[in-house]
C-alpha cells in the first residue's frame, strides 16, 4: 500500500498543474473572445497575423 | 471638394487616450462583423496603414481596439479605414476597464475550474473506495481524509457564489434556490468530516464538489447569455455619448462630448457625422438620413432654418447647426426614456426556473425535515442516523438537473438561431417569445425591405439606365444606390459634381447630363408619379423618369399566413401615410391595420391588446418603434433597424427574409417544450431517488451516479433542438 503514498501526490500534482495552466490562460485574456477564437482559426493569413506589427 | 476635407470632422478625437509610450488608443464598436473574413479585412487594412501598431477585433463583443503612433496617422483616418470597408464604426469610452459582468464571468470560471479539479481528484479516490477490493480500514480512512482535504478548501472557494446569494436572500427574508444548494453542500461536508473521524464507510465529499461543479456550469452559461444582452444595451449608451464639434465665436472648432453642448452653441456637422443634439440649421445645404428617427428611407433635405434632430446623419456637405436643446432633452433621449419606462413593465416577468424553484424549495425542506423527525422518533439509532438520512435527502434532491435544465436549452437554442441568422439578445427572450399569441408588425423596413427599389425598370431604355448609373455610382444617395443596384456593374463617370438636395451633374461630350430631382432637371410639376423618383436629363434636353418604391419582402405574405396558421393574430401599425399602409397591408394579406401611428399610439395599442390578455410579439425597425419593442411581451427587429431599436429588441434577424420571425418563434416554442421535458426528467429522477433517500438507502455511490446521470440526460435532451427542421412545426 506504500505505493499510494507516491501515486496520490503525483495525481494531485498533475491536476494542480492543469488548474494553474487554466488560471494562467484566464489571466492572460484567452477567454475574452471565445467566438472570435473559433473563427480566427479559419483564417489562412495567420503567419502575418501573429501578434502586433513591428 | 476641398471644403469637406478641411472641415471634415474628427469626432473620434474625444475618445482617444494616450499611454506612457506615446501611443494613442481607441476602442470602437464595429457594426457588421459576422465572419472570419471581416476580422482579417479590418485588422489587415489597419495594419497596412503606416503608424498603426496594433489592431485587434473582439468578435464576441464586436469591439475593436487600435493602438497607433499619432505623429504618423490620425484617428479620422483610422475610423475612415473601417467605414471604407463598409463597416459602421462608433468610438466608445472604454478606457480599458472591465465591466462588472466580465469580472463575474472570470470569477465563475475560476470557481468552475477549482470545482472541476476537486471533483476529478476526489472521484479518483472515491471510486477506489467504492470498489473497495481488500481495502483495509486504515487505507479507507486515509483516502477519506485526503478527499476531505481537497474538498473542504474547494467547497469554501467554489461555493461562494451560492453561499453569498443564499445569505443575501435569507437576509431579505426570502428563500431562493441557492438556500437548499448551500445547505446541502455545507451539511454534506460537515457530515462527512464526522464520518471520516468515526472511521465510517461513507463520506459525501465527492457529491458536494460534483454538485457545485454541475451547478457552476449552469451558472456560467446563464451569465454568458446575460452578458451578451447587456453589452448590446451598453452599445446604445455609447452611441448617445456622441462627440460634437463646437465652433467658438472666434471661429475655432473644438471636439467635445455631446453632453457638453449647451443650447445656443454653434456646431459643425461634417459629412457622415450624426447631429449631436436637436437644433436648427444656421448655414449650409445638405440632405440628412433621418431613418434613425422616422424609419423614412428617403433622405430629408435640410437648409437654413430647418429643424434637425439628434441622431440624423449628414449625407452631403457640412452644415452649421445652432443647438436648441441639450443632449438630455433631445428627442433621442426622450425616446430612450420612453423605452426605459416600457421595459420596467417587462421586469415583472417570472422565469420558468424561478417558478420551479418557488415550488421546489419548500417541498425539499419539508421532506428533509420529515425524514429527520421520522428517523429520530421512530428509529432506534438516535439523532445521528436521522441527520445522515435528512442530509442524504437534501443532497439527492439538489437541483443539479434543475440548474442545468434551462441554461443548457437556452445555449442550444441560441446557437440554433444564430446559425439561421437570428441573434438572441435577451436572456429570457426565448421564454417570453414562446408565450406570444399576437403579432404586431411595422411597415417600413419590417414588412418592406426598408430601401427603395427601381420599379419602372421595364419602361426605361437600357442606354438611359446605363448612363444614369454611371453618374449615380459617384453618389451615396439611397436613390442613386438603388439605381446602381438595378443597373448592375458598370463604369463610373469621372468629375461628377453633386449638389446636395438637388442632384448630380456631369459634363459629357454632348453637353451637361443631370440626374436628380425634378427641379434639378427642369421638369414642371405634375409629370411622373407621387413616390420617390429620380429624373435624368440628357445633354440634348431629353428627360427620363425613374420611379422607386419600397417593395415588400418577398416572403412577407407567406410569413403572415404562416403566423396566422400558428394561431397568432397579425396587426400592422405604421407611422406612414394611410394609402401606403393600406396597399402594403393588402399585399401582405393583413386585415387589421392602422396608419399614421405615433410611437405613443403604438404603445397604447400594445397596452390595449395586453389588457385583453394577449401576449404580443412586436416586429419593428425604426426609432419610432423602439418604445413599443421594449413594451411588447417579446420583440424582434431586422439587422437593418435603427441601433436603438436593435437594442430594445429581444432578437435581431439578418437577411431579407421575414420568415426569420417564424424560425425564432418555432425555436422558442421548441425550447420551452424541452425545458418542460427537462423539468419532467428532473422530477422523475427525484420521485425515484427521494424515497430511497428517505428510507436511508442512498450511498455516496448512488448519489454520484444519480446526479451525473440526470445532468447528462438533461443536456442530451437539450441537444435534440438541433434535430428540429426549420419551418416544420
Amino acid at each position: 500500500m506504500g505505493v499510494i503514498g507516491l501515486l496520490i501526490p503525483i495525481a494531485l500534482f498533475l491536476g494542480f498543474i492543469g488548474l494553474i495552466a487554466f488560471y494562467w490562460a484566464l489571466k492572460s485574456g484567452q477567454f475574452e473572445d471565445p467566438e472570435g477564437a473559433a473563427r480566427r482559426i479559419l483564417l489562412d493569413d495567420d503567419l502575418d497575423d501573429m501578434g502586433p506589427k513591428e | 471638394m476641398g471644403g469637406v476635407s478641411v472641415e471634415s470632422g474628427d469626432g473620434a478625437a474625444a475618445f482617444v487616450t494616450k499611454d506612457g509610450e506615446g501611443l494613442s488608443h481607441i476602442d470602437l464598436i464595429v457594426k457588421g462583423i459576422h465572419c472570419p473574413k471581416c476580422i482579417s479585412d479590418i485588422e489587415g487594412s489597419l495594419h497596412a496603414k503606416d503608424g498603426v501598431r496594433n489592431a485587434r477585433v473582439n468578435f464576441s463583443t464586436s469591439r475593436l481596439h487600435v493602438a497607433w503612433d499619432a505623429s504618423r496617422i490620425g484617428s479620422t483616418d483610422i475610423v475612415k479605414t473601417i467605414t471604407d470597408l463598409g463597416f459602421g464604426a462608433t468610438p466608445i469610452d472604454a478606457a480599458g476597464e472591465r465591466t462588472p459582468d466580465q469580472e463575474e464571468a472570470r470569477r465563475l470560471l475560476i470557481a468552475l475550474a477549482v470545482a472541476g479539479f476537486a471533483t476529478a481528484n476526489i472521484m479518483l479516490l472515491s471510486i477506489s473506495v467504492w470498489a473497495g477490493f481488500e481495502m483495509g480500514e486504515a487505507t479507507r480512512s486515509l483516502l477519506h481524509w485526503i478527499s476531505g482535504l481537497i474538498a473542504l478548501p474547494a467547497v469554501a472557494f467554489s461555493g461562494r457564489p451560492f453561499f453569498f446569494s443564499a445569505w443575501r436572500s435569507l437576509r431579505a427574508s426570502r428563500v431562493n434556490m441557492d438556500v437548499p444548494i448551500s445547505l446541502a453542500v455545507i451539511l454534506a461536508c460537515v457530515l462527512s468530516v464526522f464520518e471520516a473521524r468515526a472511521g465510517g464507510v461513507h463520506t459525501y465529499f465527492d457529491a458536494a464538489v460534483m454538485l457545485l461543479f454541475f451547478l457552476l456550469i449552469g451558472r456560467y452559461l446563464d451569465l454568458r447569455m446575460r452578458v451578451r444582452a447587456r453589452s448590446a444595451a451598453n452599445d446604445l449608451m455609447a452611441l448617445q455619448k456622441m462627440a460634437a464639434q463646437v465652433i467658438a465665436p472666434d471661429g475655432r472648432t473644438s471636439t467635445v462630448p455631446a453632453a457638453a453642448v449647451h443650447p445656443g452653441d454653434l456646431m459643425l456637422v461634417a459629412q457622415g457625422e450624426r447631429v449631436p443634439v436637436d437644433g436648427v440649421v444656421e448655414s449650409g445645404r445638405t440632405e440628412l438620413d433621418v431613418s434613425l428617427l422616422t424609419g423614412e428611407t428617403v433622405p430629408a433635405a435640410a437648409e437654413q432654418g430647418t429643424a434637425v434632430f439628434a441622431g440624423a446623419i449628414n449625407l452631403g456637405a457640412p452644415i452649421r447647426v445652432r443647438a436648441e436643446k441639450t443632449r438630455e432633452t433631445s428627442l433621442l433621449a426622450e425616446i430612450a426614456r420612453l423605452m426605459e419606462i416600457a421595459e420596467q413593465g417587462r421586469a415583472r416577468f417570472v422565469r420558468l426556473a424561478d417558478k420551479a424553484a418557488s415550488v421546489y424549495v419548500p417541498v425539499v425542506h419539508t421532506l428533509a425535515a420529515a425524514t429527520f423527525m421520522g428517523w429520530w422518533l421512530l428509529g432506534t439509532g438516535g439523532w445521528i442516523p436521522a441527520a445522515t438520512n435528512a442530509i442524504a435527502v437534501l443532497i439527492i434532491t439538489c437541483p443539479c438537473a434543475l440548474g442545468l435544465a434551462v441554461p443548457v436549452v437556452q445555449v442550444v437554442a441560441t446557437g440554433y438561431l444564430f446559425r439561421r441568422g437570428v441573434l438572441t439578445k435577451s436572456s429570457d427572450g426565448l421564454e417570453r417569445l414562446a408565450e406570444v399569441d399576437a403579432v404586431v408588425l411595422d411597415k417600413t423596413g419590417t414588412l418592406t425591405r426598408g430601401h427603395p427599389e427601381l420599379i419602372t425598370r421595364d419602361g426605361v431604355a437600357e442606354d438611359d439606365l446605363a448612363l444614369a448609373a454611371t453618374l449615380a455610382r459617384a453618389s451615396r444617395h439611397p436613390l442613386s444606390r438603388a439605381l446602381v443596384r438595378a443597373a448592375g456593374d458598370g463604369p463610373a463617370a469621372k468629375d461628377v459634381t453633386e449638389t446636395p438636395g438637388f442632384g448630380l451633374a456631369w459634363a459629357s461630350p454632348e453637353g451637361e447630363v443631370r440626374l436628380g430631382s425634378r427641379a434639378w432637371c427642369g421638369i414642371e410639376e405634375g409629370a411622373g408619379g407621387t413616390g420617390p423618383e429620380l429624373w435624368l436629363r440628357h445633354g440634348d434636353g431629353r428627360t427620363v423618369h425613374f420611379a422607386f418604391e419600397d417593395a415588400l419582402r418577398t416572403d412577407a405574405a407567406e410569413t403572415v399566413s404562416t403566423l396566422r396558421d400558428m394561431g397568432l393574430t397579425v396587426t400592422l401599425l405604421s407611422g406612414d401615410r394611410p394609402e401606403a399602409v393600406r396597399a402594403a397591408a393588402k399585399a401582405a394579406g393583413i386585415e387589421d391595420f392602422t396608419a399614421s401611428c405615433l410611437p405613443t399610439d403604438k404603445i397604447a395599442r400594445l397596452e390595449a391588446l395586453e389588457k385583453q390578455g394577449r401576449k404580443v410579439l412586436m416586429v419593428g425597425d425604426g426609432l419610432n418603434d423602439a418604445p413599443s419593442l421594449a413594451a411588447a411581451h417579446a420583440s424582434i427587429s431586422p439587422s437593418s433597424a435603427a441601433d436603438i431599436s436593435q437594442t430594445a429588441a429581444d432578437f435581431v434577424f439578418q437577411g431579407k427574409r421575414l420568415g426569420a420571425v417564424v424560425t425564432a418563434l418555432l425555436a422558442a416554442r421548441g425550447a420551452r417544450r424541452l425545458v418542460l421535458q427537462n423539468f419532467g426528467i428532473a422530477a422523475l429522477y427525484n420521485t425515484i431517488a427521494v424515497p430511497l433517500a428517505v428510507a436511508g438507502l442512498v450511498t455516496p455511490l448512488i448519489a454520484a451516479v444519480a446526479m451525473s446521470a440526470s445532468s447528462i440526460v438533461v443536456s442530451l435532451n437539450a441537444l435534440r433542438l438541433n434535430l428540429m427542421k426549420p419551418g416544420v412545426r
